[in-house]
């Protein structure tokens, strides 16, 4: 579970988190939902520690990652895995190189446990036998898929997806956002997950909280969203027509 | 006080590159190839422009030197000396943080814009120790190798031209080129050297890492890596002489 108790963080004169307070379960899909520039991306970085909030706390199981000392961080981000907006792979290396990448640097294991962890890693992503490929002869579907492989290699407690649909058609999103439900059912992590994308907030998201201005504005289930009278987070997840049509 | 700002941000970055790397083995592998990178894919342009640096001091030196009285011997005793002692350590690396310089700030500065960097902080990877350090140990181990060999050709360049053009004897020429080498001289060029690889190496993934933004930051970025290398270098060229000549 991952609290997150007052968090502030500006730009200068600009500031973008005002004070946040959630909480992130564990096994349960935590989708952060706002318009652009709410503060979603940066709520995101201070909680993986990209960025350093100006107050608040976060805590990891109880473990406040702000007043962490460095070593500690360094170990308990061998916890996290990250799937970026765009993917994020090394390319200069492989498909199999990127998966095996956290565990050549954070395990003891043999070369054969290696690949079979990566194997193991890619056939859950549905990419066997892929693993010689570079990076750029993949398509962007299968490098989100790359990069959930990377981000579960070290078996995490805490999985973050920024914008996980992002330049994806709807098949190819459905199949990540399918995938990354399964994993943390799966593997009972606390997922926590930034996206437009409603339709994947209505399907798989299990706690929804709704950001605009830097607040907390609205938290809740799909069940909820979907029957919520509060006006402003109406006009943002039915910005759409059809949506519009859909619940009329 | 934007300048007290950067140089404090170069040194944070050098801070955390000097940390104690996580896998020995990896940065060993990543050492060998930065060292490709960097000293073996830069042979080419180090022969070519050395080999025309001995041959113009070659040529421009004789059309100098117009009286009868001075022996030709002289002109394998400046090319020489001027190769050994300035024309191959600073040309050279002038030459190197065009190439090095820009490669190693795109590279950085690129995996900086695609979040490759965010990528390996979050998995608690020192990023700086991982991408940078390497970099820094090959160049300081590559570019002493390619500025002997630069020197080797510079001396070259100008034995053939002294020759083929007729312009000094090859026995004259190597007499001379012979004749008033130092140790020193060969010592000096070295540390000016290691200085100029630790200036480039750093100073390009300086700007690299800190680039923020798209593909024209990175261009940025590259364009001031260069720009401040050679200057740096230039700089450095000129206290090192002071300091120690």
């Amino acid at each position: 579970m991952i609290e997150i108790k007052g968090l502030k963080k500006s730009f200068g004169d600009k500031q973008v988190l005002k004070g946040i307070d959630a909480n992130f379960e564990e096994g349960k899909s935590n989708m952060i939902i706002g318009s652009s520039g709410s503060g979603k991306t940066v709520l995101m970085k201070c909680v993986v520690g990209l960025l350093k909030p100006d107050a608040g706390s976060i805590l990891y199981d109880g473990r406040d990652f702000v007043t962490m000392k460095y070593g500690q961080k360094r170990i308990l981000r061998q916890e996290i895995g990250m799937l970026f907006q765009y993917s994020a792979l090394f390319d200069s290396m492989t498909v199999e190189e990127n998966v095996a990448f956290p565990l050549k640097l954070f395990t003891k294991y043999t070369k054969k446990q290696i690949d079979d962890r990566v194997n193991f890693c890619l056939d859950r992503v549905n990419l066997p036998g892929e693993n010689k490929k570079n990076i750029d002869e993949i398509s962007g579907g299968m490098k989100k898929r790359v990069g959930i492989a990377r981000a579960i290699a070290l078996n995490p407690k805490y999985l973050f997806c920024d914008e996980p649909n992002s330049g994806l058609d709807p098949l190819t999103a459905q199949v990540i956002d399918k995938l990354i439900k399964e994993i943390t059912l799966e593997f009972r992590t606390t997922t926590i997950i930034n996206t437009h994308d409603m339709n994947s907030v209505l399907e798989y998201g299990d706690c929804i909280i709704y950001l605009h201005e830097g607040l907390k504005h609205w938290e809740g289930t799909p069940a909820e969203i979907r029957n919520t009278k509060d006006a402003r987070l109406r006009d943002f997840i039915y910005a759409a027509q059809f949506m519009k049509d859909t619940i009329v | 006080m934007r300048f007290f700002f950067f140089f404090g941000q170069y040194l944070l970055l050098l801070r955390n590159t000097f940390s104690k790397p996580e896998q020995r083995s990896i940065y060993m592998r990543r050492i060998f190839d930065e060292s490709q990178a960097i000293g073996v894919e830069s042979l080419g342009i180090v022969a070519i422009v050395s080999v025309f640096i001995g041959a113009v001091t070659t040529i421009n030196t004789s059309y100098q030197l117009v009286s009868s009285w001075i022996p030709d011997s002289v002109i394998g005793q400046i090319v020489s000396d001027s190769t050994i002692l300035e024309l191959s350590p600073t040309i050279a690396s002038l030459v190197l943080a065009g190439k090095i310089g820009s490669n190693i700030a795109t590279e950085i500065g690129t995996m900086r814009v695609s979040e490759q960097i965010d990528a390996l902080e979050v998995m608690g990877v020192n990023s700086a120790g991982y991408l940078v350090l390497p970099k820094i140990i090959a160049a300081l181990f590559m570019l002493p190798a390619l500025i002997i060999i630069s020197m080797l050709l510079s001396i070259l360049g100008g034995y053939l031209v002294g020759m083929y053009a007729g312009i000094v004897a090859p026995d004259h020429f190597l007499s001379g080129a012979q004749s008033t080498f130092k140790v020193f001289t060969f010592v000096f060029a070295m540390i000016k050297t290691v200085t100029f690889a630790f200036l480039i190496s750093s100073v390009s993934s300086y700007q690299g890492y800190y680039a923020d933004g798209g593909s024209i930051e990175v261009g940025r970025a590259s364009t001031r890596a260069v720009v401040y290398s050679s200057v740096l270098i230039l700089l450095f060229d000129y206290i090192l002489a002071q300091l120690i000549l």
